[in-house]
Protein backbone atom coordinates (compact mmCIF):
# COMPACT_ATOMS: atom_id res chain seq x y z
CA UNK A 1 0.00 0.00 0.00
CA UNK A 2 1.58 3.77 -0.65
CA UNK A 3 0.55 6.63 0.63
CA UNK A 4 -1.37 7.73 -2.81
CA UNK A 5 -3.99 4.70 -1.67
CA UNK A 6 -4.68 5.90 1.35
CA UNK A 7 -5.05 10.14 0.31
CA UNK A 8 -6.64 10.19 -3.16
CA UNK A 9 -5.86 14.24 -2.92
CA UNK A 10 -1.98 12.58 -3.20
CA UNK A 11 -2.83 10.86 -6.68
CA UNK A 12 -1.28 13.43 -8.22
CA UNK A 13 2.35 12.47 -7.22
CA UNK A 14 3.33 9.23 -9.10
CA UNK A 15 3.66 5.73 -7.16
CA UNK A 16 7.16 5.53 -7.15
CA UNK A 17 7.70 9.35 -5.97
CA UNK A 18 9.82 8.77 -2.34
CA UNK A 19 7.85 9.74 0.53
CA UNK A 20 10.91 11.32 1.77
CA UNK A 21 14.50 12.23 0.08
CA UNK A 22 17.31 13.69 1.22
CA UNK A 23 19.61 15.55 -1.79
CA UNK A 24 23.09 15.40 -0.28
CA UNK A 25 22.18 17.05 2.93
CA UNK A 26 25.18 18.75 4.94
CA UNK A 27 24.95 20.28 8.19
CA UNK A 28 27.01 22.32 10.13
CA UNK A 29 27.24 23.74 13.35
CA UNK A 30 29.76 27.08 13.83
CA UNK A 31 31.58 25.99 10.79
CA UNK A 32 32.04 22.20 11.71
CA UNK A 33 30.52 19.80 9.59
CA UNK A 34 28.15 17.12 11.73
CA UNK A 35 26.48 15.62 8.80
CA UNK A 36 27.95 15.27 5.59
CA UNK A 37 26.76 14.77 2.06
CA UNK A 38 23.40 12.50 3.30
CA UNK A 39 21.53 10.95 0.33
CA UNK A 40 18.55 8.90 0.43
CA UNK A 41 15.02 8.23 -0.40
CA UNK A 42 12.90 6.13 1.34
CA UNK A 43 9.74 4.77 -0.91
CA UNK A 44 6.15 2.87 0.50
CA UNK A 45 5.22 2.83 3.78
CA UNK A 46 7.60 1.94 6.57
CA UNK A 47 9.08 1.77 9.80
CA UNK A 48 12.57 3.02 9.64
CA UNK A 49 14.74 3.27 12.36
CA UNK A 50 17.81 5.93 12.34
CA UNK A 51 20.19 4.38 14.01
CA UNK A 52 23.73 5.63 15.38
CA UNK A 53 26.67 6.00 17.96
CA UNK A 54 26.24 9.66 20.29
CA UNK A 55 26.74 12.43 18.23
CA UNK A 56 26.14 10.38 14.90
CA UNK A 57 24.19 13.09 14.20
CA UNK A 58 20.80 11.04 14.76
CA UNK A 59 18.63 14.39 15.72
CA UNK A 60 20.47 16.59 13.35
CA UNK A 61 19.50 14.80 10.68
CA UNK A 62 15.90 14.53 11.78
CA UNK A 63 16.20 18.39 12.50
CA UNK A 64 17.42 19.71 9.03
CA UNK A 65 15.47 17.64 6.97
CA UNK A 66 12.23 19.20 9.67
CA UNK A 67 13.85 22.75 8.46
CA UNK A 68 14.63 23.18 12.24
CA UNK A 69 18.13 23.66 11.68
CA UNK A 70 20.01 25.67 9.07
CA UNK A 71 20.89 23.40 6.04
CA UNK A 72 24.52 23.86 4.67
CA UNK A 73 23.58 22.51 1.63
CA UNK A 74 21.28 19.92 0.00
CA UNK A 75 17.78 19.54 0.64
CA UNK A 76 15.01 17.32 1.25
CA UNK A 77 11.67 16.20 -0.67
CA UNK A 78 8.49 14.85 1.14
CA UNK A 79 6.24 13.40 -1.36
CA UNK A 80 7.71 14.80 -3.78
CA UNK A 81 7.41 18.52 -2.60
CA UNK A 82 8.98 20.96 -0.66
CA UNK A 83 8.33 21.19 3.35
CA UNK A 84 6.03 23.50 3.19
CA UNK A 85 3.83 22.74 0.96
CA UNK A 86 2.92 19.21 2.53
CA UNK A 87 3.43 20.57 6.54
CA UNK A 88 0.26 19.19 7.32
CA UNK A 89 1.19 15.97 6.01
CA UNK A 90 3.92 15.46 8.51
CA UNK A 91 3.66 14.68 12.10
CA UNK A 92 6.91 15.29 15.03
CA UNK A 93 7.91 14.06 18.34
CA UNK A 94 10.73 16.17 19.68
CA UNK A 95 12.81 15.07 22.78
CA UNK A 96 11.51 15.16 25.49
CA UNK A 97 13.95 17.95 26.70
CA UNK A 98 12.98 20.35 24.23
CA UNK A 99 10.27 21.69 26.75
CA UNK A 100 9.34 22.98 29.75
CA UNK A 101 7.24 20.59 31.61
CA UNK A 102 6.57 23.56 34.80
CA UNK A 103 4.45 25.20 31.95
CA UNK A 104 0.93 25.99 32.78
CA UNK A 105 -0.49 23.34 30.25
CA UNK A 106 -2.76 20.16 31.03
CA UNK A 107 -2.57 17.35 29.35
CA UNK A 108 -5.27 17.43 26.53
CA UNK A 109 -4.20 20.77 25.81
CA UNK A 110 -0.99 19.71 24.55
CA UNK A 111 -2.47 16.87 22.28
CA UNK A 112 -4.89 19.50 20.78
CA UNK A 113 -1.65 20.97 19.66
CA UNK A 114 -1.45 18.11 17.28
CA UNK A 115 -4.88 19.73 15.62
CA UNK A 116 -3.40 23.36 15.45
CA UNK A 117 -1.73 23.40 11.79
CA UNK A 118 -5.02 21.75 10.39
CA UNK A 119 -6.84 24.37 11.82
CA UNK A 120 -4.61 27.38 10.68
CA UNK A 121 -4.35 30.64 12.22
CA UNK A 122 -6.62 32.14 14.61
CA UNK A 123 -9.25 29.10 14.47
CA UNK A 124 -9.65 27.55 17.80
CA UNK A 125 -10.02 23.64 18.46
CA UNK A 126 -13.47 22.65 19.08
CA UNK A 127 -15.76 19.75 20.00
CA UNK A 128 -14.59 17.74 17.15
CA UNK A 129 -10.70 17.91 17.83
CA UNK A 130 -11.41 17.52 22.02
CA UNK A 131 -13.06 14.65 20.38
CA UNK A 132 -9.83 13.37 18.58
CA UNK A 133 -7.66 14.21 21.20
CA UNK A 134 -9.75 12.15 23.38
CA UNK A 135 -9.10 9.28 21.17
CA UNK A 136 -6.00 9.41 20.61
CA UNK A 137 -5.08 10.12 24.46
CA UNK A 138 -7.47 6.72 24.60
CA UNK A 139 -5.05 4.95 22.19
CA UNK A 140 -2.45 5.52 24.33
CA UNK A 141 -3.83 4.31 27.63
CA UNK A 142 -3.84 7.82 29.30
CA UNK A 143 -7.32 8.00 29.82
CA UNK A 144 -8.42 9.83 33.02
CA UNK A 145 -5.38 12.04 32.78
CA UNK A 146 -6.71 15.22 30.25
CA UNK A 147 -6.65 17.53 33.25
CA UNK A 148 -3.50 16.20 34.73
CA UNK A 149 -0.71 19.18 34.44
CA UNK A 150 1.67 18.29 32.06
CA UNK A 151 5.16 17.59 34.51
CA UNK A 152 2.71 15.51 37.10
CA UNK A 153 3.43 12.55 34.38
CA UNK A 154 5.68 10.10 34.69
CA UNK A 155 8.58 9.91 32.09
CA UNK A 156 6.91 7.65 30.08
CA UNK A 157 3.52 9.31 30.14
CA UNK A 158 4.79 12.35 29.06
CA UNK A 159 6.33 10.94 26.35
CA UNK A 160 2.95 8.88 25.59
CA UNK A 161 1.60 12.79 25.61
CA UNK A 162 3.63 13.98 22.91
CA UNK A 163 2.78 10.30 20.54
CA UNK A 164 -1.00 10.90 21.28
CA UNK A 165 -0.21 14.54 19.87
CA UNK A 166 1.44 13.31 16.82
CA UNK A 167 -1.29 10.92 16.39
CA UNK A 168 -3.80 14.09 16.45
CA UNK A 169 -1.77 15.20 13.72
CA UNK A 170 -3.00 13.09 11.21
CA UNK A 171 -0.11 12.55 9.52
CA UNK A 172 1.55 10.67 6.83
CA UNK A 173 4.88 10.55 7.64
CA UNK A 174 5.73 11.04 11.12
CA UNK A 175 9.52 11.77 12.78
CA UNK A 176 9.97 10.56 16.07
CA UNK A 177 13.15 12.02 17.90
CA UNK A 178 14.26 9.34 20.75
CA UNK A 179 10.65 8.28 21.53
CA UNK A 180 11.64 5.09 23.90
CA UNK A 181 13.94 7.68 25.62
CA UNK A 182 12.86 7.08 29.39
CA UNK A 183 10.22 4.53 28.93
CA UNK A 184 9.79 1.40 30.54
CA UNK A 185 9.78 -1.77 28.51
CA UNK A 186 6.57 -2.77 28.61
CA UNK A 187 5.69 0.41 27.44
CA UNK A 188 8.30 0.72 24.38
CA UNK A 189 6.76 -2.38 23.58
CA UNK A 190 2.65 -0.89 23.42
CA UNK A 191 4.53 2.06 21.24
CA UNK A 192 6.02 -0.37 19.00
CA UNK A 193 2.98 -1.89 18.52
CA UNK A 194 1.21 1.52 17.59
CA UNK A 195 3.85 2.65 14.98
CA UNK A 196 3.72 -0.94 13.18
CA UNK A 197 -0.17 0.19 13.03
CA UNK A 198 0.94 3.54 11.42
CA UNK A 199 2.78 1.74 8.88
CA UNK A 200 -0.02 -1.15 8.37
CA UNK A 201 -2.31 1.74 7.38
CA UNK A 202 0.42 3.40 5.11
CA UNK A 203 2.33 5.60 6.52
CA UNK A 204 5.56 6.24 7.26
CA UNK A 205 7.32 6.50 10.73
CA UNK A 206 10.97 7.56 10.93
CA UNK A 207 12.96 6.69 14.34
CA UNK A 208 15.78 8.14 15.96
CA UNK A 209 16.31 4.99 18.10
CA UNK A 210 19.36 4.49 21.03
CA UNK A 211 18.73 0.98 22.11
CA UNK A 212 20.50 -1.65 19.38
CA UNK A 213 19.10 -4.63 20.70
CA UNK A 214 15.57 -4.16 19.69
CA UNK A 215 16.54 -2.78 16.33
CA UNK A 216 16.40 -6.45 14.17
CA UNK A 217 12.46 -7.07 15.27
CA UNK A 218 11.32 -3.67 15.09
CA UNK A 219 12.60 -2.10 12.38
CA UNK A 220 11.83 -2.70 8.52
CA UNK A 221 14.73 -0.73 7.56
CA UNK A 222 17.44 1.67 8.83
CA UNK A 223 19.57 4.26 8.12
CA UNK A 224 22.73 3.84 9.78
CA UNK A 225 24.59 7.14 10.23
CA UNK A 226 27.79 8.59 11.90
CA UNK A 227 28.44 11.88 10.58
CA UNK A 228 27.89 10.50 6.99
CA UNK A 229 24.98 7.98 5.76
CA UNK A 230 26.96 4.33 6.28
CA UNK A 231 24.21 2.36 4.88
CA UNK A 232 20.81 2.42 4.27
CA UNK A 233 18.54 -0.42 3.28
CA UNK A 234 15.82 -3.19 4.49
CA UNK A 235 17.23 -3.86 8.50
CA UNK A 236 18.19 -7.58 7.57
CA UNK A 237 20.47 -6.34 4.83
CA UNK A 238 21.74 -3.25 6.46
CA UNK A 239 21.83 -5.03 10.39
CA UNK A 240 25.02 -7.01 10.32
CA UNK A 241 28.00 -6.92 12.21
CA UNK A 242 30.22 -5.42 9.59
CA UNK A 243 27.94 -2.27 8.81
CA UNK A 244 27.63 -1.83 12.86
CA UNK A 245 31.06 -2.08 13.10
CA UNK A 246 31.95 0.65 10.59
CA UNK A 247 28.89 2.62 11.87
CA UNK A 248 30.12 2.12 15.84
CA UNK A 249 34.18 2.07 14.98
CA UNK A 250 35.76 0.43 17.83
CA UNK A 251 33.05 0.10 20.71
CA UNK A 252 33.63 -3.70 20.92
CA UNK A 253 31.36 -3.82 24.18
CA UNK A 254 28.74 -2.83 22.07
CA UNK A 255 29.72 -4.95 19.16
CA UNK A 256 29.72 -7.90 21.22
CA UNK A 257 26.16 -7.41 22.64
CA UNK A 258 25.58 -6.83 18.82
CA UNK A 259 26.87 -10.09 17.51
CA UNK A 260 24.55 -11.94 19.98
CA UNK A 261 21.69 -10.07 18.69
CA UNK A 262 22.52 -10.30 15.19
CA UNK A 263 22.93 -13.49 14.97
CA UNK A 264 19.78 -14.77 16.98
CA UNK A 265 17.91 -12.09 15.44
CA UNK A 266 16.30 -11.42 18.95
CA UNK A 267 16.95 -8.84 21.55
CA UNK A 268 19.73 -10.21 23.91
CA UNK A 269 17.15 -9.35 26.83
CA UNK B 1 -12.00 60.36 51.60
CA UNK B 2 -14.78 58.51 49.42
CA UNK B 3 -15.64 61.82 47.60
CA UNK B 4 -11.71 62.30 46.51
CA UNK B 5 -11.79 58.72 45.24
CA UNK B 6 -14.87 59.64 43.01
CA UNK B 7 -13.64 63.12 41.59
CA UNK B 8 -13.79 63.34 37.91
CA UNK B 9 -10.14 62.89 37.72
CA UNK B 10 -9.26 60.37 39.92
CA UNK B 11 -11.79 58.23 37.79
CA UNK B 12 -9.62 59.27 34.78
CA UNK B 13 -6.64 57.48 36.58
CA UNK B 14 -8.82 54.43 38.03
CA UNK B 15 -10.00 53.98 34.07
CA UNK B 16 -6.24 54.38 32.99
CA UNK B 17 -4.34 52.19 35.24
CA UNK B 18 -6.73 49.62 35.58
CA UNK B 19 -6.31 49.14 31.67
CA UNK B 20 -2.78 49.14 32.28
CA UNK B 21 -2.55 46.69 35.30
CA UNK B 22 -5.14 44.20 33.29
CA UNK B 23 -2.49 44.24 29.65
CA UNK B 24 1.06 44.25 31.87
CA UNK B 25 -0.76 40.72 33.64
CA UNK B 26 -2.07 39.69 30.36
CA UNK B 27 1.40 40.34 28.30
CA UNK B 28 3.50 39.57 31.78
CA UNK B 29 2.08 35.78 31.58
CA UNK B 30 3.42 35.62 27.85
CA UNK B 31 6.98 37.44 29.03
CA UNK B 32 7.34 35.03 32.20
CA UNK B 33 6.31 31.93 30.44
CA UNK B 34 9.04 32.66 27.64
CA UNK B 35 11.04 33.56 30.11
CA UNK B 36 11.62 37.68 28.64
CA UNK B 37 11.19 39.19 32.01
CA UNK B 38 15.02 40.38 32.15
CA UNK B 39 14.95 41.35 27.92
CA UNK B 40 11.41 43.66 29.37
CA UNK B 41 13.54 45.27 32.26
CA UNK B 42 16.56 46.21 29.91
CA UNK B 43 13.54 47.63 27.31
CA UNK B 44 11.95 49.77 30.64
CA UNK B 45 15.52 51.18 31.21
CA UNK B 46 16.54 51.73 27.97
CA UNK B 47 13.67 54.06 27.27
CA UNK B 48 14.76 56.42 29.59
CA UNK B 49 17.00 58.22 27.21
CA UNK B 50 14.59 58.24 24.28
CA UNK B 51 12.43 60.14 26.85
CA UNK B 52 14.93 62.88 27.02
CA UNK B 53 16.09 62.88 23.32
CA UNK B 54 11.67 63.39 22.37
CA UNK B 55 12.00 66.17 25.02
CA UNK B 56 14.69 68.04 23.83
CA UNK B 57 13.74 67.61 19.78
CA UNK B 58 9.40 68.57 20.44
CA UNK B 59 10.70 71.05 23.32
CA UNK B 60 7.91 70.49 25.76
CA UNK B 61 6.30 67.62 27.79
CA UNK B 62 4.01 65.89 25.06
CA UNK B 63 3.56 62.89 26.09
CA UNK B 64 2.86 61.31 22.46
CA UNK B 65 6.16 62.33 21.19
CA UNK B 66 8.17 61.33 24.23
CA UNK B 67 6.58 57.78 24.47
CA UNK B 68 7.45 57.25 20.74
CA UNK B 69 11.20 57.92 21.51
CA UNK B 70 11.00 56.15 24.63
CA UNK B 71 10.02 53.14 22.58
CA UNK B 72 12.86 53.86 19.68
CA UNK B 73 15.67 53.70 22.15
CA UNK B 74 14.08 50.73 24.19
CA UNK B 75 13.71 49.01 21.14
CA UNK B 76 17.47 50.12 19.69
CA UNK B 77 18.71 48.59 23.39
CA UNK B 78 17.37 44.98 22.72
CA UNK B 79 18.41 45.02 18.88
CA UNK B 80 21.98 45.75 20.83
CA UNK B 81 21.30 43.14 22.95
CA UNK B 82 20.87 40.74 19.98
CA UNK B 83 23.74 42.14 18.25
CA UNK B 84 25.71 41.75 21.40
CA UNK B 85 24.90 37.93 21.62
CA UNK B 86 25.27 36.82 18.17
CA UNK B 87 28.40 38.58 17.69
CA UNK B 88 30.56 38.34 20.51
CA UNK B 89 31.07 35.19 22.92
CA UNK B 90 28.78 37.73 25.71
CA UNK B 91 26.11 35.52 27.18
CA UNK B 92 22.61 37.19 27.23
CA UNK B 93 22.42 37.99 31.15
CA UNK B 94 25.87 40.14 30.64
CA UNK B 95 24.47 41.63 27.33
CA UNK B 96 20.93 42.79 28.98
CA UNK B 97 22.83 44.04 31.92
CA UNK B 98 25.32 45.86 29.75
CA UNK B 99 22.39 47.54 27.73
CA UNK B 100 20.55 48.23 30.90
CA UNK B 101 23.19 50.03 32.55
CA UNK B 102 24.76 51.95 29.54
CA UNK B 103 21.04 53.13 28.20
CA UNK B 104 19.98 53.95 31.95
CA UNK B 105 23.06 55.39 32.81
CA UNK B 106 22.73 57.83 29.55
CA UNK B 107 18.81 58.58 30.32
CA UNK B 108 19.99 59.74 33.56
CA UNK B 109 22.49 62.31 32.81
CA UNK B 110 20.32 63.11 30.06
CA UNK B 111 17.60 64.11 32.27
CA UNK B 112 19.58 65.57 34.50
CA UNK B 113 20.97 68.09 32.33
CA UNK B 114 18.00 68.88 30.70
CA UNK B 115 16.68 69.69 34.39
CA UNK B 116 19.38 72.06 35.34
CA UNK B 117 19.02 73.74 31.94
CA UNK B 118 15.63 74.14 31.95
CA UNK B 119 13.69 77.59 32.62
CA UNK B 120 11.71 77.93 35.86
CA UNK B 121 8.17 77.73 33.96
CA UNK B 122 9.43 74.91 31.43
CA UNK B 123 10.76 72.08 34.00
CA UNK B 124 10.52 69.00 31.92
CA UNK B 125 9.23 66.54 34.99
CA UNK B 126 11.09 63.85 33.63
CA UNK B 127 12.15 62.47 37.22
CA UNK B 128 8.62 61.75 37.23
CA UNK B 129 9.21 58.95 34.46
CA UNK B 130 11.77 56.89 37.06
CA UNK B 131 9.48 56.06 39.67
CA UNK B 132 5.34 57.44 37.77
CA UNK B 133 3.45 59.48 38.88
CA UNK B 134 -0.58 58.99 37.97
CA UNK B 135 -1.88 62.56 39.57
CA UNK B 136 -1.06 64.47 36.74
CA UNK B 137 -3.13 61.66 33.72
CA UNK B 138 -5.65 63.78 31.73
CA UNK B 139 -8.02 61.91 29.28
CA UNK B 140 -5.79 62.08 26.52
CA UNK B 141 -3.05 59.48 28.38
CA UNK B 142 -6.08 57.68 29.04
CA UNK B 143 -7.04 57.60 25.73
CA UNK B 144 -3.61 56.27 24.62
CA UNK B 145 -3.26 54.23 27.41
CA UNK B 146 -6.74 52.55 25.87
CA UNK B 147 -5.71 52.07 22.59
CA UNK B 148 -2.37 50.15 23.63
CA UNK B 149 -4.25 48.16 25.73
CA UNK B 150 -6.82 47.17 23.10
CA UNK B 151 -4.30 46.48 20.69
CA UNK B 152 -2.58 44.18 22.76
CA UNK B 153 -5.69 42.75 23.74
CA UNK B 154 -6.86 41.72 20.30
CA UNK B 155 -3.33 40.49 19.09
CA UNK B 156 -3.13 37.95 22.29
CA UNK B 157 -6.31 36.78 21.89
CA UNK B 158 -6.44 36.31 18.18
CA UNK B 159 -2.99 34.48 18.27
CA UNK B 160 -3.59 32.62 21.77
CA UNK B 161 -3.54 29.24 20.53
CA UNK B 162 -0.30 30.24 18.38
CA UNK B 163 1.51 31.79 21.13
CA UNK B 164 0.50 28.89 23.71
CA UNK B 165 2.23 26.08 21.10
CA UNK B 166 5.45 28.49 20.60
CA UNK B 167 5.76 29.18 24.12
CA UNK B 168 5.50 25.67 25.17
CA UNK B 169 7.14 23.50 22.52
CA UNK B 170 9.30 25.97 19.93
CA UNK B 171 10.36 22.64 17.70
CA UNK B 172 7.06 21.25 17.80
CA UNK B 173 5.61 24.94 16.45
CA UNK B 174 8.09 25.40 13.93
CA UNK B 175 7.71 21.86 12.71
CA UNK B 176 4.49 22.65 11.72
CA UNK B 177 4.76 25.25 10.34
CA UNK B 178 4.34 28.24 12.98
CA UNK B 179 6.76 31.17 12.08
CA UNK B 180 8.55 31.28 15.83
CA UNK B 181 10.88 33.71 15.32
CA UNK B 182 7.88 36.32 14.11
CA UNK B 183 5.49 35.20 17.11
CA UNK B 184 8.91 35.69 19.48
CA UNK B 185 9.11 39.50 17.76
CA UNK B 186 5.78 40.20 18.30
CA UNK B 187 5.25 39.00 21.95
CA UNK B 188 8.59 41.78 21.81
CA UNK B 189 6.56 44.63 20.63
CA UNK B 190 3.74 43.82 22.85
CA UNK B 191 6.22 44.29 25.58
CA UNK B 192 7.73 46.93 24.43
CA UNK B 193 4.08 48.38 24.01
CA UNK B 194 2.87 47.84 27.44
CA UNK B 195 6.14 49.43 28.81
CA UNK B 196 6.08 52.47 27.17
CA UNK B 197 2.46 53.10 27.86
CA UNK B 198 2.93 52.05 31.50
CA UNK B 199 5.96 55.02 31.98
CA UNK B 200 4.41 57.84 32.84
CA UNK B 201 1.90 56.03 35.76
CA UNK B 202 4.53 53.24 36.79
CA UNK B 203 7.95 54.43 35.85
CA UNK B 204 11.17 52.82 33.64
CA UNK B 205 12.57 50.80 37.24
CA UNK B 206 9.33 49.73 38.07
CA UNK B 207 7.46 48.61 34.92
CA UNK B 208 8.45 45.07 34.60
CA UNK B 209 7.51 43.88 38.39
CA UNK B 210 4.17 44.65 37.01
CA UNK B 211 4.77 42.65 34.02
CA UNK B 212 6.62 39.74 36.33
CA UNK B 213 4.99 39.52 39.42
CA UNK B 214 0.92 39.29 38.45
CA UNK B 215 2.04 36.70 36.57
CA UNK B 216 4.07 35.16 39.08
CA UNK B 217 1.32 35.26 41.88
CA UNK B 218 -1.13 33.73 38.77
CA UNK B 219 1.38 30.84 38.20
CA UNK B 220 -0.18 29.15 41.78
CA UNK B 221 -3.81 29.54 41.21
CA UNK B 222 -3.82 27.09 38.12
CA UNK B 223 -2.28 24.45 35.72
CA UNK B 224 -3.88 26.55 32.50
CA UNK B 225 -2.66 28.84 30.23
CA UNK B 226 -5.55 30.79 29.75
CA UNK B 227 -6.55 30.61 33.56
CA UNK B 228 -2.78 31.96 34.15
CA UNK B 229 -3.51 34.74 31.97
CA UNK B 230 -6.71 35.72 33.08
CA UNK B 231 -5.80 35.38 36.93
CA UNK B 232 -2.63 37.45 36.28
CA UNK B 233 -4.61 40.14 33.84
CA UNK B 234 -7.44 40.58 37.44
CA UNK B 235 -4.44 40.71 39.85
CA UNK B 236 -2.21 43.24 38.14
CA UNK B 237 -5.73 44.92 37.95
CA UNK B 238 -6.09 45.15 41.10
CA UNK B 239 -2.47 46.05 42.24
CA UNK B 240 -2.81 49.01 39.92
CA UNK B 241 -5.91 50.31 41.16
CA UNK B 242 -5.04 49.95 45.23
CA UNK B 243 -2.02 51.46 43.97
CA UNK B 244 -3.51 54.68 43.10
CA UNK B 245 -5.81 54.93 45.20
CA UNK B 246 -3.33 54.30 48.04
CA UNK B 247 -1.53 57.25 46.44
CA UNK B 248 -4.60 59.36 46.05
CA UNK B 249 -5.15 58.66 50.10
CA UNK B 250 -1.53 59.52 51.02
CA UNK B 251 -0.23 62.50 48.99
CA UNK B 252 2.95 62.25 46.90
CA UNK B 253 4.04 58.92 47.27
CA UNK B 254 4.97 57.32 43.58
CA UNK B 255 2.34 55.55 42.58
CA UNK B 256 4.67 53.22 40.47
CA UNK B 257 6.57 51.83 44.16
CA UNK B 258 2.93 51.52 45.32
CA UNK B 259 1.53 49.36 42.40
CA UNK B 260 4.69 47.06 42.97
CA UNK B 261 4.03 46.79 46.74
CA UNK B 262 0.26 45.61 46.28
CA UNK B 263 1.63 43.17 43.35
CA UNK B 264 4.11 41.65 45.81
CA UNK B 265 0.76 41.41 48.29
CA UNK B 266 -0.50 39.57 46.07
CA UNK B 267 1.95 37.54 45.48
CA UNK B 268 2.35 36.57 48.90
CA UNK B 269 -1.00 35.61 49.50
CA UNK B 270 -1.08 33.55 46.40
CA UNK B 271 2.18 31.69 47.64
CA UNK B 272 0.60 31.64 51.04
CA UNK B 273 -2.93 30.45 50.71
CA UNK B 274 -3.68 28.97 47.30
CA UNK B 275 -4.57 25.76 46.41
CA UNK B 276 -0.58 25.43 45.03
CA UNK B 277 0.75 27.04 47.82
CA UNK B 278 2.87 26.73 50.97
CA UNK B 279 0.22 26.51 53.32
CA UNK B 280 -1.77 23.87 50.95
CA UNK B 281 0.97 21.76 50.28
CA UNK B 282 1.78 21.46 54.20
CA UNK B 283 -1.46 20.80 55.16
CA UNK B 284 -2.15 17.71 52.67
CA UNK B 285 1.87 16.28 53.41
CA UNK B 286 0.94 16.71 57.15
CA UNK B 287 -2.42 14.51 56.54
CA UNK B 288 0.37 12.03 54.50
CA UNK B 289 -1.31 12.90 51.45
CA UNK B 290 2.14 13.71 49.90
CA UNK B 291 2.47 16.55 47.46
CA UNK B 292 0.48 16.44 44.30
CA UNK B 293 3.00 14.51 42.16
CA UNK B 294 2.83 11.64 44.85
CA UNK B 295 -0.25 11.25 45.55
CA UNK B 296 -1.69 11.66 41.98
CA UNK B 297 -3.33 7.83 41.08
CA UNK B 298 -0.26 7.00 38.54
CA UNK B 299 -1.09 3.76 37.85
CA UNK B 300 -2.21 3.51 34.57
CA UNK B 301 -3.41 0.29 32.92
CA UNK B 302 -0.89 -1.14 30.41
CA UNK B 303 -1.81 -0.21 27.20
CA UNK B 304 -4.86 -2.41 25.81
CA UNK B 305 -3.71 -4.91 23.56
CA UNK B 306 -3.01 -4.07 19.97
CA UNK B 307 -4.25 -0.63 20.35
Amino acid sequence: MTSTAIRPAATASPVDTPILEAHNLTVAYREKPVLWHVDFAIRGPSLVGIIGPNGAGKSTLLKAVLGLLPVGSGHAEFFGQPLRKVRNRIGYVPQRESVDWDFPIQVLDVVLMGTYGRLGWIRRPGSAERELARNCLAKMGLEGLEHRQIGQLSGGQQQRVFLARALAQRADLYFMDEPMAGVDAATEQAIFRILAELRDQGKTVVVVHHDLRSVPERFDQLLLINQRLVAHGPTNKVFTAEILRKTYGGRLAILDELAVAVKTGQPST
Amino acid sequence: MIQELLRYNTLIILAGTSLLGLVSGLVGTLAVLRRRALAGDALAHATLPGLCIAFLVVGHRHLPSLLLGAACTGLFGLACVSILCRSSRIKDDAALALVLGVFFGAGIVLSRWIQNRATEGSKAGLDSFLLGKTSGMILADVELIAAVSAFVLIVIVALFKEFQVTLFDTAFARATGWPTGTMDLLLMLLIGLVVVAGLPSVGVVLITSLLVIPAAAARFWTDRFETMALISSILGMIACVSGVVISTLIEDLPTGALMTLCATGLFVVSALFSPRGVIARRYRSSRGEGNETNSAPFHIAELPEGA
